[in-house]
């Protein structure tokens, strides 16, 4: 097996996944670019371990970690995702825009926070 | 490994094997961040984790190729399926999934598998690897995860167990931050 082919599926496997990240709106569409992404990173080290032929099996072990922390980041992210879905009623990631809640003073009125550094 | 290594063309038959199964999971992830169903998206994910496989199989990579089709084929998309289903997405054609900015992200898309191709081209063009079966076995690679590997593995574990309770203290409504 020459290295030169799964390297590159892996290559456009990413570039993929980079479109998918930049493009998409939806958040869980992002979250499948992601897997995509951590997916070429998996072919690129078993292709490596294959190729040096690693006593340790140093590439293939980092798969199954990667993999492991794989599932963990969609487990989380879901959740996150869906917390912002609780209170904004979208998961459209160009719509969510604000960085802190407005927190209006008690008695002015006006935005609190144009003075907190 | 480079001295007596074949020809880039013809292909032999395993390379034959993955480079069809490389088109498939290249294609299908082309229709994971093109179709317009949220659906289909998450099933179009399902082929390309399948070919992905399969390429490990062809790989010798046997243990981690069935670990592939566990978790990511069973778990994942079982989880994205679950997260579309509560975000109340719709079942048909959908319009905004795409963002404005889609032409700026092909753009960059392309301009990162063109530099990413160029440098593995020219850096492996010679590399070749013989593939020995055996070699990704449950039983050698089990060997060394719980010999040289297990202080990661165990790191590994408690960071599952982080995530765990990271989730369900994310998903519960009755937790509330500090005041």
């Amino acid at each position: 097996m020459h290295v030169v082919y799964p390297v590159v599926v892996s290559a456009l496997l990413f570039s993929i996944g980079v479109y998918g990240v930049l493009a998409r709106r939806n958040a869980i569409l992002v979250l499948m670019s992601v897997e995509l992404m951590l997916n070429a990173v998996n072919l690129n080290l078993v292709a490596f371990d294959v190729w040096l032929r690693d006593r340790l099996h140093g590439g293939q072990v980092l798969t199954l970690f990667v993999i492991v922390i794989a599932a963990a980041e969609v487990g989380l992210g879901l959740a996150i995702v869906l917390a912002v879905f609780r209170t904004r009623r979208t998961v459209d990631v160009d719509r969510l825009r604000a960085l802190a809640e407005v927190v209006r003073a008690p008695d002015s009125g006006r935005p609190d926070g144009e003075g907190a550094s | 490994m480079t001295s007596q290594a074949p020809g880039l063309w013809p292909p032999s038959g395993p390379e034959v094997v993955f480079l069809l199964l490389g088109a498939v999971a290249v294609g299908s992830a082309l229709l994971v961040v093109t179709t317009r169903q949220l659906v289909h998206a998450a099933l179009w994910l399902v082929v390309c984790f399948g070919a992905l496989a399969g390429g490990y199989l062809v790989l010798t990579a046997e243990f981690v190729a069935w670990v592939q089709v566990l978790i990511y084929v069973g778990a994942v998309v079982v989880l994205l399926l679950f997260g579309i289903m509560l975000t109340r997405a719709p079942i048909g054609p959908s319009a905004g999934l795409d963002s404005g900015n889609r032409w700026a992200a092909a753009l960059v898309a392309v301009a990162t598998a063109a530099v990413l191709v160029t440098v593995v081209v020219t850096g492996f063009r010679t590399a070749y690897a013989p593939l020995r079966p055996g070699q990704g076995a449950a039983e050698p690679l089990g060997a060394s995860i719980f010999r040289t590997w297990v202080l990661p593995f165990e790191a590994l574990s408690v960071l599952l167990l982080a995530a765990l309770i990271g989730a369900i203290v994310l998903s519960r409504t009755d937790i509330r931050g500090r005041e």
